[in-house]
């Protein structure tokens, strides 16, 4: 079984030319079919834990560690990541001009498979993949995330999770700016990746609106780069009656 | 209407969409266009025709220095039957029709050349495979001309494909009878050390469709200036072009499409990919739509993608129009950077980087290879493009 253990992470990041610690010491360990749920305020350092496990430049990791199925992922260049099985939803995903979503599709599902995927079968479980997003066949012609609305993009960030069927998925803030109907779409999308059971799910969001569509196993809240709080779904119904106020006044309590 | 995106440092793209009564498409040049180097002066760089390129690499082709070698320069035609290649005098009648050099260069190769090459294909002549003209360098200095001529609705394939390493100033002419169909793919693939300066003139007949591929990779300075003008009504340009400038290179691209005859069409596409220190790249889209050109459609659009930094694009799409009679008119240019964002963004999907920035390249020329038509050229340049990119990253 799939496992990603997170253990003390410490990351920093350059600004303004000084170095600002945004993780300082982060536990948290997901096994294949679990959901994690990471809720917090902003500038707490979720997505900064999103992009340090992916491998993000920008990021540097200053202490702990981090093991998918005990490999070192701190180890890895970015590319070596995903194919491992780590997979990130990005929250502003960038355009690629030139670049169809067919193409990169094809090039990402034969990078993280090992093989080309057998063209007649690939295009059948592209369009189905497709249908199942509510995404017009049209999609497939345009490069990546041009001219895409919000709410395609985040739609085009879950048909690669379905595609790509990673070990871990990290999801950034999948949930902003979407109205209800895309909401529901994509965490149909998301729900159907979980229920394969073959996936852990780290689900980072600032409301607790998606997590009524995507059912967590865990709740952690997020508070000045470490985890300061973690219980069951029960955790988010209270966040959800009495905000994130108890976490930043006291900057923190311990789990 | 000009369009501008995501300009990186240390380049420039500037539009204009002039509404004259005098051209100044023709008065911004320094000399009136003639056959006679004599008529030029010696350009000292701040004229607007030469302000972007660096005349101490042209290795005197500017100025007179430049002494033809007589060997050094390889020049071979294939031609399948039913065509005639011929060398042929200064004094030829043919020779010239289709433009008259613009610039010192040019004006300095037609005044040097010692004897010219004329393609004809002879009217109603339907051509099944291209003619290939190979420009190969030996480090010589060569002046030339080449003089291609299609008969009323013929219809041929040309490819011109220079390589290896020269000081070459040579223009080429197109003269299309009426209805005739001419696609041309002029492949600039030197040595790094080439300097190669051309006029391409093209002389449309009525009804007749040009279609020009301008395809430049290699060279220290390369710089040509394909032109197009029109015999007749109905008369169609399709002008595309790709360049890969790498580290240190100059590659410039000046066109003007001239519309001085009413209902033609003219449309202009060039793709540029850049990457290292001192990749220059130079656009100029000069489009002319004469007082008398009722029913003119034209289109021109100039795309960059920087990869590196340290590369440099100035991208000048001009646009005059003298009479609002017209179907349609517009340009764009726009350079954009493929980013260590979007880099990313490819990796985490698995993509190694090599193949994330092969992607990206291949992505951005695709549209522009695919109709080229012509297999072996076309999967030369993409074996061209992935050479490009490996010795870069």
């Amino acid at each position: 079984m799939a496992t990603l253990e997170i253990h003390d992470l410490h990351v920093t990041v350059e600004a303004d030319n000084a170095t600002k610690e945004i993780l300082k010491g982060v536990d948290l360990t997901v096994k294949q079919g679990e959901t994690h749920a990471i809720m917090g305020p902003n500038g707490s350092g979720k997505s900064t834990l999103a992009y340090s496990l992916a491998g993000h430049p920008k990021y540097t990791i200053t202490g702990g560690s981090v093991l998918l199925d005990g490999e070192d992922v701190l180890e890895m260049s970015v590319d070596e990541r995903a194919r491992a099985g780590l997979f990130l939803a990005m929250q502003y995903p960038v355009e690629i001009p030139g670049v169809s979503v067919s193409n990169f599709l094809r090039t990402s599902a034969t990078a993280v498979r090992g093989e080309a995927p057998k063209l007649r079968l690939w295009v059948k479980e592209v369009k189905e993949a497709m249908q199942r997003l509510n995404m017009d066949p049209a999609f497939a012609e345009r490069n990546v995330n041009e001219g895409f609305s919000g709410g395609e993009k985040k739609r085009h960030e879950i048909l690669q999770l379905e595609l790509l069927k990673p070990k871990i998925a990290i999801l950034d803030e999948t949930d902003s700016g979407l109205d209800v109907d895309a909401l529901r779409i994509v965490s149909e999308g998301v729900n159907r990746v979980r229920e394969t059971g073959e996936v852990g799910t780290l689900l980072i969001t600032h409301y607790t609106r998606i997590l009524r569509y995507i059912k967590p196993d865990f709740v952690h809240v997020f508070s000045d780069g470490r985890i300061a709080e973690s219980g069951g779904a029960e955790l988010a119904d209270k966040l959800e009656n009495e905000g994130y106020e108890a976490y930043t006044a006291k900057g923190g309590v311990s789990a | 209407m000009a369009e501008v995106q995501n300009i990186p440092v240390g380049s420039t793209t500037a539009g204009s969409i002039a509404v004259a009564a005098e051209s100044t498409v023709a008065t911004r040049m320094s000399a009136p266009p003639s056959f006679d180097v004599a008529d030029f002066p010696v350009p000292h760089g701040r004229e607007e025709e030469w302000r972007f390129t660096p005349l101490e690499r042209l290795r005197g082709l500017h100025d007179g220095t430049a002494v033809a070698t007589g060997t050094g320069v390889k020049v071979d035609v294939q031609a399948p039957e039913g065509v005639t290649v011929e060398a042929v005098g200064r004094d030829d009648a043919r020779l010239g029709r289709a433009g008259t050099p613009v610039d010192r260069v040019a004006a300095q190769a037609y005044t040097s050349f010692e004897a010219a090459g004329v393609i004809t294909i002879p009217k109603e002549t339907v051509l099944t495979e291209p003619i290939r003209v190979s420009v190969h360098g030996e480090g010589g200095v060569r002046y030339g001309h080449q003089h291609i001529e299609l008969g009323a609705f013929a219809e041929a394939v040309v490819v011109i494909d220079h390589t290896g390493d020269a000081v070459i100033a040579a223009n080429v002419e197109y003269v299309l009878g009426d209805g005739a169909k001419l696609t041309v793919v002029s492949v600039q693939d030197w040595d790094d050390q080439a300097v190669h300066v051309a006029q391409h003139s093209a002389l449309i007949g009525r009804d007749a469709t040009f279609k020009s591929f301008v395809v430049t990779f290699g060279g220290d300075l390369v710089r040509l200036h394909p032109r197009v003008t029109y015999a007749g009504p109905g008369g169609e340009a399709e002008l595309f072009g790709l360049y890969f400038t790498d580290a240190g290179q100059h590659q410039e691209h000046r066109l003007l499409v001239d519309h001085n005859t009413p209902h033609c069409k003219s449309n202009v596409v060039y793709k540029g990919a850049l990457q290292g220190e001192g990749a220059h790249a130079v656009w100029i889209g000069d489009v002319l739509i004469e007082a008398k050109a009722e029913g003119t459609d034209t289109y021109e659009m100039n795309r960059n993608l920087v990869l590196t930094d340290g590369a440099r694009v100035d991208s000048v799409p001009n646009l005059e129009i003298e009479t609002g009679e017209i179907v349609g008119a517009g340009h764009a240019s726009a350079t954009g950077r493929f980013d260590d964002e979007q880099l990313f963004y490819l990796m985490a999907r698995g993509i190694p980087a090599d193949e994330a920035r092969r992607l990206v390249v291949r992505g951005f020329f695709a549209e522009l290879v695919q109709q080229i038509g012509v297999e072996d050229i076309q999967d030369r340049l993409l074996a061209k493009i992935d050479e490009e990119l490996e010795a870069s990253v």
